[in-house]
């Protein structure tokens, strides 16, 4: 083989194109890779690049589509418990709830499922509603992010009675809006069935305004 | 599990195995200089040997190769450390009321080093804590130089092997720059867009006000009527987070976050990033010791393991949480509901792509979570524990994953020498005293860490004060030994209940990744070096071939064994006791 061999090296002959190849690949993945990508993604993908961001008609930002919001009023649909602090669905403090699965936190009398519960439960019976059907998972548990956007079409249609009472209208209405905003499998194949919580809300506001303001 | 869940899986381990001849043979023409690549990039390639100051063919003995390994890496560790220190004077600074974590120097150090040994520990929230600066200059720098850094000891000890009568067993600075210029790079570019396609954030603006559909009431029961969005330069550093298996997230919740993740297609390319390159290196080792079955046996060894294992943690999860049954709430699958236990996971995930990603990432050493594996139930929370502990060989991380898996190779081979009282050879190399002791280090060292780890943390008062389950305790064990399998094995994988950004974790911690990660690379280059220096002798009638179905089964032996018996005794105290307490009631 014709390769030379370095026998006895010294320190500064390694420190040396230590200093400079980290110095140069700092500036070619740190500096010039994030710009390259940042340059191209806000030219050809800006409104992902920039957040999916929703807009109302004045330009006001009211969301994301990939971002989840707290609804805890019984007209509009809610989605997954977030346990991000110190207010739910904190998109700046990303977080899960963390509870092991045997967490008196978690499954206790006192715990986030049983309240919840016991939420919807109430909501149902001040609607004047009677759903005895088995809640589903999604709907009583939190997310890993605490922004989870969607939630299952069993989670969404479980509350189809409550929303539909609420808004004055009949449940095959509000069952076509859910299945509208409701996304199968990516191909067929990929992922879960999901329902984005916030548009289908504001598309709740948009086409079933409530009969009568709560405040 | 559903047959969509069966398939799900089956699709991914298709394409996943499909993808390792061809890049396999990319990445051994890059290393051996015969790539296209290499001749048109050639000029730009040996001008920055020029500027470092270094001759493409001045190769180097093991000891300058780990010198070289460890002052590159010291110097990383120490300019991650001091951006960090800095970052509040610096600029591209989202502003003190988003970063509200303050950077304490403990947190600084651990972060240092979780970066520049490929292990990516995060005690930090990124959001909280990050500015896109320190996230561009130094974590996303050294998510680049740590895997290829790793991507270059082991093509070292492939030259150990496959060179013979040889003193040198290449140039770390050649392999560095190939690993990050012609690998890593360019397959992180073109990933960084399809996720910003996917909606994954890619920008400079700082965090974004929404005004909320529906006020909330916030905790001082002022009414809160604004949502502040995170954004920033996260797609460019996702892409190389998993294809060089780091697996630090740019938020808080890392891969669960929607803007890290927010598609079922992203969540499937980012899975294939994360085992692709650590899979193909088998084929990359075969092609460069000149036996291709040698690198489809390791691959095999892998392969048959991780299958029954993610197999395993999906049907856990899909089983359920018994106390939920008991509270009326329906777990069932449909094609209306993922079913199954979703505390902790996303809606667009469910249960498989919850558990693949779990398998994938603490198998490989990405340590990236998309789902919470706190809350997963016991047995599906020891399987990726487990993975860990085995020592992060089941695909690994880029370089060390393969490197650690030959170490187990040449147990294997030693262990049968012994059975049938031959000297045991490896493609021809004799394998002999030195050999063995520098790999029993590598296999002692990370349980050492582990287990002495775990046994102080839960005798010490700054270790148990930040457990965060303590109902039933044994779960709070769960979550110590977790960390310290993470920290030990460069994994990076969190149990996130356990609150590790204290003084005690972040030092804990840091001294067990640097261990891990240094303490291991330094013997595997020294059996490289004596590996290179043997005669190859030719098999003989009584040599054991590696190739085989046999040695296949042989190195999954050894494997499982080493790990089933030294960390069978700290799993039955955690995750196997809360199984027995959970089905008991």
């Amino acid at each position: 083989m014709a390769t030379q061999t370095s026998t006895s090296t010294s320190l500064i002959q390694i420190i040396r194109p230590a200093i400079v190849s980290l110095v140069i690949f700092t500036i070619i993945t740190g500096v010039l890779y994030p710009a390259l990508i940042t340059g191209i993604a806000q030219v050809v993908f800006p409104n992902q690049a920039n957040g999916s961001l929703i807009k109302d008609a004045n330009g006001t930002i009211i969301g994301s589509e990939l971002i989840g919001q707290e609804f805890s009023d019984p007209s509009y649909f809610w989605g997954r418990l977030s346990a991000t602090g110190p207010v739910p669905y904190n998109a700046a403090a990303s977080s899960g709830s963390n509870y092991g699965p045997l967490n008196p936190s978690l499954i206790g009398e006192e715990g986030i499922i049983q309240t919840r519960i016991n939420a919807l439960r109430d909501a149902d019976s001040a609607a004047g509603v009677t759903n005895t059907a088995p809640i589903p998972v999604d709907l009583v548990t939190a997310s890993a992010s605490g922004l989870d956007p969607q939630i299952s079409p069993a989670a969404a249609l479980y509350q189809l009675p409550r929303v539909a009472a609420l808004r004055g209208t009949d449940e095959a209405s509000i069952r076509s809006l859910v299945d509208e905003f409701t996304e199968g499998r990516t191909l067929g194949l990929l992922g879960e069935p999901r329902v984005n919580v916030l548009e289908l809300n504001l598309a709740l506001d948009e086409r079933y305004p409530l009969v009568e303001t709560s405040e | 599990m559903t047959l969509n869940s069966v398939l799900q899986l089956v699709i991914f381990m298709v394409v996943l195995l499909a993808l390792v001849k061809p890049l396999g043979l990319y990445m051994a023409n890059i290393y051996e200089g015969r790539s296209a690549v290499n001749r048109i990039f050639g000029p730009v390639e040996r001008l920055l040997y020029r500027l470092f100051g270094v001759r493409e063919d001045d190769e180097m003995n093991w000891k300058t190769y780990a010198l070289a390994f460890l002052v590159f890496n010291a110097i990383g560790l120490l300019v991650v450390y001091v951006l960090q220190r800095l970052q509040t004077s610096l600029p591209l600074n989202q502003g003190a009321q988003f970063l509200t974590t303050p950077m304490t120097p403990e947190s600084a150090f651990n972060t240092a080093v979780s970066f520049a040994s490929n292990t990516n520990w995060q005690g930090y929230g990124g959001e909280m804590t990050m500015t896109y600066l320190t996230q561009m200059l130094g974590l996303t720098v050294q998510n680049f130089v740590s895997a290829a850094s790793g991507m270059a000891v082991l093509v070292a000890l492939i030259r150990g092997l496959s060179r013979r009568s040889a003193q040198t067993i290449g140039s770390f600075w050649v392999d560095l720059t190939r690993s990050t210029l012609y690998i890593l790079l360019p397959f992180s570019i073109i990933m960084a867009l399809f996720l910003v396609s996917q909606g994954v954030v890619q920008t400079f603006d700082t965090y974004q006000t929404a005004q909320l559909t529906q006020p909330i009431t916030g905790s001082d029961g002022s009414a809160v009527t604004e949502q502040v969005i995170a954004v920033g330069p996260a797609a460019s550093q996702i892409a190389i987070k998993q294809l060089g298996t780091n697996g630090g997230g740019f938020f808080n919740v890392n891969s669960a976050h929607p803007f890290e993740n927010p598609t079922p297609l992203s969540n499937f390319v980012e899975l294939l990033a994360i085992l692709v390159i650590p899979a193909a290196l088998c084929y990359t080792f075969g092609k460069m010791v000149g036996d291709t079955r040698q690198g489809w046996a390791v691959l095999a060894a892998m392969t048959l393991i991780f299958a029954v294992l993610v197999v395993g943690v999906s049907l856990a999860e899909q089983g359920g949480n018994p106390a939920f049954n008991a509270l009326g709430i329906d777990q069932t699958p449909s094609d209306l509901q993922a079913g199954g236990n979703m505390e902790g996971k996303e809606t667009r995930y469910g249960i498989v792509n919850s558990t693949l990603w779990a398998a994938a990432t603490t198998a490989a050493s990405n340590g990236s979570v998309n789902s919470m594996h706190d809350s997963y139930t016991p047995l599906g929370g020891l399987i990726p524990m487990w993975l860990m502990q085995l020592g992060e060989v089941i695909y690994g991380g880029v370089g060390s994953g393969l490197y650690g898996m030959l170490i187990f190779a040449i147990i294997a081979v030693f262990v049968a020498g012994l059975m049938v009282g031959r000297t045991p050879e490896y493609l021809g190399k004799k394998i002999e005293a030195y050999e063995i002791k520098m790999s029993s280090l590598i296999i002692l060292i990370p349980p050492v860490l582990v287990l002495v780890g775990a046994a102080v943390a839960v005798v010490s008062e700054g270790g148990l004060a930040t457990i965060y389950n303590t109902t039933p305790a044994v779960h709070g064990f769960s979550e110590v030994l977790y960390a310290f399998s993470s920290a030990s094995n460069n994994n990076g994988s969190a149990f996130a209940g356990l609150g590790a950004n204290t003084p005690f974790y972040n030092i804990a911690l840091g001294i067990c990744m640097f261990f891990a990660r240094y303490w291991l690379a330094i013997p595997v280059l020294a059996i490289a070096g004596s590996l290179a220096r043997k005669k190859i002798v030719p098999a003989g009638a009584g040599t054991l071939p590696t190739h085989t179905p046999l040695f296949i089964v042989m190195l999954i032996g050894v494997v499982i064994v080493v790990g089933a018996l030294t960390f069978f005794p700290a799993l039955a105290l955690g995750p196997i006791v809360e199984h027995f307490i959970m089905i008991g009631g």
